[in-house]
């Protein structure tokens, strides 16, 4: 059997410098606080963690969260990537402009944003008075959780698709026309395989910014408990009864679930990898 | 390694230096950390105060007032925000504090009116022409009736709020506590939005235009109606509760920072006739009405107020059995 090694031997110097400042800063960074609110989770015996996180106001808190993010993300998906085409592919005026506006989500406070998606989806707001004719309500509906968490999502698709985008061989594209696919099987089976890891990286980022966030959505959310009270909320109530340890064990479940979901996406990813890769 | 060990030692020595020469700059610093509404009450105050001091001592003294829903206030004061006084919607919230050995057990009685220099009230406030013929607490728990208040897990107002509701119930059933719960439960059906404060609710009811009736502090229903009046109307209940503030010094923080004789100043000046005046001239009901104008008093109906020592004995109790963790308030949500 052949000795595994920690590390291959390597012709680039200053492994153990950088590696140790990576995992001390991880540790730092991330690790220390979140192995800090498990610790927090095991001052609760089992039966309380039980009765905190299978509660009916819990289940109907996480299906809300984990609900809402996936669905943004996914159409985040979608509509990211149409727009990312759009700006690499098209020369148009505006846009190098278009192009910054992507990013105005990851700029604006989240509470602006929120504050100001309900101030517009209300049903006498600019757009909600459109909607709710038609009996639609969208502020203080699981709607506009949707809605909130589809516009602070929006810029990982577009950010981790357009540089993949951008590398793309045309050659191969061309290839394709002239061995006589059609554009729709071209860009089905040449264009997007590839962009599969990329659009797996904008998703994942989407949903995992969407589950955790809290400052947007707590103003379109309408927070009425198993209508349209997000997970975030509850842990602030028992934040706010001084409960940490029941605040830091909802904080595990949630942590723990995107930690699965996101695992599984990345060994999707590595599954596309190769089997789209182009490397 | 070494290095970096050298690195963290030298940027840890570099960051206390920081934090010494901050605290000695902070001599005339007063932190006031308060509830959601009070923005404008403290500001007025606040310009007295400096004021005051100044004449008195010739010192000028800074005054940070932090405001936010009073539940969040009350934990960032036990988390460690350096307040030298509190000034919040009730006694609850000091309770907290106090339980943490921050504020010593005896603070209500170191000022006057069981240290509470103002009161307020709970009305309700309704669109123009009170269409929907909102006259007291009962048309609240009708069907079709949009309710906003905000949530009692983070908001004291809120509190207010739900424990008005449940004495007006109790009251016309002649004490009974079954109905009053039934009562309390129908009127949070109607409600559509559960902000997280009391001004959180008072924009989703003036500026988004949702719901039919705010459930609010006096001094913010007053307030809209001097900022929208032509919009609103105000609605006095038959019963409401009365609303005592209190105020407290966070002793553990001005024994730290040698603040205790400018924060119990700061206090003590709430009981003098000026700032009997500000708050009257906010919308609060001044503890000391003589030291007002009467034309400023003009704005405060005559209403049925209960107390909350009398019907909920006190809020050491109410707290958890109303608001607490599987309290009557979770309970009123888990049922349908």
């Amino acid at each position: 059997m052949a000795r595994v090694r920690f590390r291959e031997a390597s012709i680039i110097p200053g492994f153990r410098l950088t590696f140790g400042f990576t995992i001390f800063y991880l540790s730092l960074i991330v690790l220390i606080p979140i192995v800090g609110l498990y610790i927090k989770t095991f001052e609760l015996d089992w039966e309380r963690f039980q009765a905190i996180v299978t509660g009916p106001r819990f289940m109907a808190a996480l299906s809300l969260s984990f609900g809402a993010s996936l669905l943004a993300a996914l159409f985040n998906v979608a509509i990211g990537t149409v727009i990312a085409w759009v700006l690499v592919r098209y020369r148009f005026t505006g846009r190098r402009l278009l192009d910054a506006v992507v990013d105005l989500p990851f700029a604006l406070p989240t509470a602006v944003a929120g504050i100001a998606l309900t101030a517009l989806y209300v049903p006498q707001g600019w757009f909600g008075r459109f909607f709710s004719p038609f009996g639609i309500t969208i502020a203080y509906t699981p709607i506009g959780i949707w809605i909130a968490l589809v516009f602070i999502g929006l810029p990982f698709v577009v950010r981790t698709v357009q540089p993949v985008l951008e590398d793309f061989n045309r050659e191969v594209e061309e290839a394709a026309a002239t061995l006589g696919a059609p554009r729709r099987t071209t860009i089905l089976r040449v264009i997007l395989p590839p962009l599969i890891p990329a659009i797996l990286t904008g998703f994942a980022l989407a949903f995992a910014r969407a589950v955790g966030e809290y400052g947007s959505v707590i103003f379109i959310a309408g927070n009425i408990p198993r209508k349209t009270e997000i997970l975030p909320l509850l842990i602030v109530f028992r934040l706010e009864e001084r409960d940490y340890a029941a605040a830091a064990a909802i904080a595990a479940v949630m942590l723990t679930m995107s930690f699965v979901i996101l695992l599984a996406i990345n060994l999707m990813q590595v599954w596309s990898y190769r089997r789209f890769g182009n490397g | 390694m070494k290095r970096l060990i050298s690195g963290l030692v030298l940027s840890a020595a570099l960051s206390a230096g920081v934090a010494v020469g901050a605290a000695q700059a902070q001599d005339v610093k007063l932190v006031n950390v308060s509830y959601d509404p009070t923005r404008e009450l403290y500001r007025d105050y606040s310009d007295y105060f400096v004021k005051f001091w100044k004449d008195k001592t010739g010192k000028t003294v800074e005054i940070s007032n932090s405001h936010g829903g009073s539940g969040a206030q009350v934990r960032s004061v036990i988390d460690g925000l350096p307040a030298d006084v509190v000034t919040f919607p009730l006694e609850g919230d000091i309770l907290g504090i106090e339980q943490k050995g921050l504020i010593n057990a005896d603070w209500k009685s170191k000022f006057p009116d069981a240290s509470s220099p103002y009161t307020s009230t709970i009305v309700f406030l309704v669109r123009k022409g009170n269409p929907k013929a909102i006259k007291d607490w009962d048309d609240l728990a009708k069907k079709g009736t949009v309710v906003i208040t905000p949530n009692p897990k983070t908001s004291g107002g809120a509190r207010w709020n739900y424990l008005a509701a449940w004495a007006y119930e109790l009251d016309r059933s002649k004490g009974d506590q079954k109905k009053a719960q039934d009562f309390v439960a129908a009127i949070y059906q109607n409600v559509a939005v559960l902000d997280s404060g009391a001004r959180g609710s008072t924009n989703t009811f003036v500026q988004n235009k949702v719901g039919d009736v705010l459930i609010a502090w006096e001094n913010e229903a007053l307030l809209s109606l001097k900022e929208f009046g032509a919009d609103y109307e105000i609605v006095v209940p038959s019963v409401s509760i009365l609303a005592e503030v209190k105020i407290a010094i966070v002793d553990k923080n001005v024994d730290k920072k040698g603040t205790r004789e400018l924060a119990k100043a700061f206090l003590d000046q709430l009981y003098s006739p000026e700032a009997q005046k500000i708050f009257a001239r906010n919308f609060y009901r001044p503890g000391k009405p003589e030291h007002v104008d009467p034309a400023d008093l003009k704005a405060f109906p005559k209403v049925k107020l209960v107390k909350i020592d009398d019907v909920f004995g006190g809020w050491a109790k109410a707290q958890p059995t109303h608001f607490d963790n599987g309290g009557i308030f979770d309970k009123i949500y888990s049922k349908n």
